[in-house]
């Protein structure tokens, strides 16, 4: 249950929507959970002050409030992501300033060693040899061109062209390093590297799970009854597969060796999902067969269902 | 997740695009580069959201939130390093875990009495020579 937000807020009941605000004010300043990282006190505090200020800061919501229409936890909203807990994370790195822990190399050799050297030798005598920033590109590719590698060519709204290999099997959201393709150095120091992100756009038929790839094919009522040689697109073209007779939708057959390949060694398999499909209209005939069938066959679809509920 | 400059205006409601693009310019953010503009991610998106928090919520002027932002990157850089120098050191044997811990605290404790002297108390004042 959350406290009277009046309180929270340290105000008067009376208070004027402007002391509201700059009592909210003063104490997000204070408490500000980016500016005090790791610090959970201060930010169960500031959540509780923002939360007062969200309820108070709106006439509307307030004259509710007052008019004891809804509580003070009234509206609940998903918990918000504060930057400190992405900068914490190796991803944080993007913002680093500089060298770091660098200013600490006096105190030994050893953190020279540790918090210089990535930082482009550091120490005073060098630091306008700093190694060049990274920088970062997003790319969208294919599904196919994703699964089966390609090589891409890309102009920048920045200007730059740069050539990136994909490999094979490329997952959605992964990084590739392109190293030395960044900015530039400063004096005598490396160019930094591109980061590339990879986004998969997906594909209406295929979907993958790893190194795998899975496609529905419908498959007509007959072929299901009688089994058939089928045409089935693989992210490598189209390849003969023999559905079995008496075939239920939902089957999973495999394709082995039709998934991702990478290299020459490993690969994945496809799994075709079978689907039964009718034809929009049913003629005589089918209605025929399928009334004839009805009057003399004794199969119960749902049995197993019955003695599982 | 990954976002255009439309879609984060669109999800954070406190930025528009102007803005966007301002602190882009200015070098507060540092969003990807994508065939047709810059894409952000998540992590931006919660620097957009301290950005406004800092500029809207706390009326900080303009000229002020790069000094901010600075020490704020710093003071992320350094926790980030220390806690990967605490992870180095988790990984070694326990006595050298012990020794390390133990002269941490000898350390710690001559700063808090004032004590001078010895080698450990340069490492507290070691920075600001030069």
């Amino acid at each position: 249950m959350a406290k009277d937000p009046y309180e929270v807020l340290g105000v008067k009941k009376t208070a004027t929507q402007d002391e509201i605000k700059k009592a909210y004010r003063k104490l997000a300043k204070k408490l500000h959970p980016d500016l005090h990282p790791g610090d959970e006190d201060k930010k169960a505090q500031f959540q509780a002050v923002a939360a007062a200020n969200d309820l108070l800061s709106d006439p509307e919501m307030r004259r509710r409030y007052d008019a004891g229409e809804i509580d003070a936890s009234g509206h609940e909203r998903p918990e918000r992501q504060f930057y400190h807990q992405y900068a914490d994370q190796e991803a944080g790195r993007r913002y680093d300033p500089g060298a770091g822990m660098g200013g600490f190399q006096d105190a030994s050799d050893i953190f020279s060693d540790l918090f210089g050297r990535r930082a482009g030798g550091g120490g005073f005598r060098q630091e306008f040899h700093a190694r060049g920033p990274d920088t970062r590109y997003h790319l969208e590719v294919d599904f196919l061109d994703a699964a089966r590698g390609t090589k891409r060519s890309v102009t920048m709204p920045d200007g730059k062209t740069i050539e990136i290999t994909i490999p094979a099997g490329l997952k959605d959201g992964q990084t590739l390093r392109l190293r030395g393709k960044g900015g530039p150095g400063l004096g005598d120091g490396p160019p930094g590297d591109a980061l590339v992100t990879i986004a998969v756009r997906p594909h209406p038929v295929f979907t993958r799970d790893g190194d795998d790839i899975e496609i529905e094919l419908p498959i007509t009522f007959d072929e299901a009854v009688l089994g058939a040689k089928v045409d089935v697109p693989t992210i490598s073209g189209e390849v003969s597969m023999t559905i079995p007779r008496g075939a239920s939708s939902g089957h999973r057959l495999r394709l082995k060796g039709k998934g991702i390949r990478k290299g020459r060694t490993v690969a994945g398999n496809q799994y075709v999902r079978l689907k039964i499909v009718l034809p929009e209209k049913i003629d005589d005939q089918m209605e025929d067969l399928a009334r004839r069938w009805r009057d003399h066959a004794a199969f119960d679809a749902r049995k197993e269902l019955r003695r599982k509920t | 997740m990954s976002f255009d400059e439309h879609a984060v205006v669109a999800r954070v409601a406190r930025v528009n695009l102007p803005e966007l693009r301002l602190w882009v310019r200015q070098g507060w953010l540092r969003p990807a580069q994508g065939e047709a503009g810059p894409v952000f991610d998540e992590l931006d998106i919660a620097r957009i959201r301290l950005l406004c928090d800092l500029r809207k919520e706390m009326s900080l002027p303009d000229d002020a939130v790069p000094v901010v932002l600075t020490l704020l990157d710093n003071l992320h850089q350094t926790r980030r390093e220390l806690r990967t120098l605490t992870r180095a050191i988790e990984q070694q044997p326990r006595d050298v875990r012990h020794a390390v811990v133990s002269v941490f605290h000898d350390i710690h404790t001559r700063a808090d009495t004032g004590a001078t002297g010895g080698t450990a108390g340069t490492a507290d004042t070691g920075t600001e020579d030069r």
